[in-house]
């Protein structure tokens, strides 16, 4: 059974990433649409899937948050990424296996996956 | 919506919209009764008499993005498609608590589903804000609040990925153990197969 023992032990071992952290914030952003559109259409599971791949591949730099009806519900679940100093890229009709290419594809290696994009979703 | 879960996911973020601090989820089963009741409660910017009138309404909705807004309506016909009901209580200024009751012996009844996930995932995009958890079966109870993980965490974030695992597996593993050996898990396989 998980017990606070543990949450302190994590603690402890976090106090020392943060410090580190705090020196090289560049952070890159994942904001995944959670609003009634965006749930209906399967959003936590993939908010799920960009959280435990993002932890597992221990990508310190990454953010992930959730934000209401983004406008477009036709195209959840959507998922928008917003990197300093770069255009902000729109993914839609999300699924969990989409989600691990972005993090792999997107996250890590910097390379947008075009064909998840809005752009080619519109046409 | 698929599982209630879902339901309280969607309909949290209304609290969260509120500019809610502490927000308090808590399900209660009585699987003798066949019983559930999920209430919401949080001390968001509340609302007035009108707008609380208005919410059930499909076609009422603060936000400009569009004209609908689905989140209590579905919530509500999720209730009473049960043959349960629904209540809604705000005090501008103080907050909201929104209280859904389900027969879950219904046909109708959605499943509750992974309510853990939802807990999770409202703790850790939302690290600025506090949450309650209950969970109540057949009179034995858990309870996870993040002012109490906090006070531990010393300043670590509740959003860190391992905060964020820890989470996950209290809840798994608290609602297994309430769910597994209780003597009340007899009446549901009394009627055998149907």
């Amino acid at each position: 059974m998980k017990t606070l023992a543990e949450l302190q032990a994590i603690r402890d071992k976090a106090r020392k990433e943060i410090e580190m952290r705090a020196e090289t914030e560049d952070g890159i952003r994942v904001v995944v649409g959670m609003a009634t559109c965006g749930i209906a259409a399967g959003a936590r599971p993939v908010l799920n899937a960009l959280v435990e791949e993002v932890s597992k591949e221990n990508l310190s730099g990454v953010t992930i948050t959730q934000t209401g009806c983004i406008g477009i519900c036709q195209y959840e679940p959507v998922v928008e990424i917003f990197e300093p100093g770069k255009e902000k890229v729109t993914y839609v009709k999300m699924t969990p296996e989409k989600a691990l290419r972005v993090v792999h594809s997107h996250l890590m290696n910097g390379e947008v996956v075009t064909e998840y994009t809005i752009g080619a979703s519109a046409v | 919506m698929r599982e209630l879960s879902l339901n309280v996911l969607d309909v949290v973020q209304n609290s969260i919209s509120a500019g809610a601090s502490l927000i308090a989820v808590r399900l209660r089963e009585n699987r003798a009764q066949h019983s559930l009741s999920i209430s919401i409660e949080d001390d968001g910017c509340g609302m007035t008499p009108e707008q609380v009138n208005a919410v059930t309404d499909p076609f009422y909705t603060t936000r400009t993005t569009r004209k609908v807004g689905l989140g209590i309506p579905l919530f509500k016909m999720a209730a009473e498609m049960t043959g349960g009901s629904f209540s809604i209580q705000s005090v501008p200024g103080e907050g909201t608590q929104i209280c859904a009751c389900f027969n879950s012996d219904s046909i109708d009844f959605t499943p509750v589903g992974d309510i853990c996930g939802t807990m999770t995932m409202l703790i850790s995009c939302n690290p600025e804000i506090d949450f309650i958890y209950e969970y109540t079966l057949d009179g034995r109870q858990f309870v996870l609040d993040t002012r109490t993980l906090r006070e531990t965490l010393e300043g670590v974030p509740l959003n860190m990925p391992e905060v964020t695992e820890w989470i996950r597996g209290f809840l798994q593993e608290n609602t297994e153990e309430l769910q597994g050996d209780t003597p009340a898990a007899a009446p549901d396989s009394e009627g055998g197969a149907v």
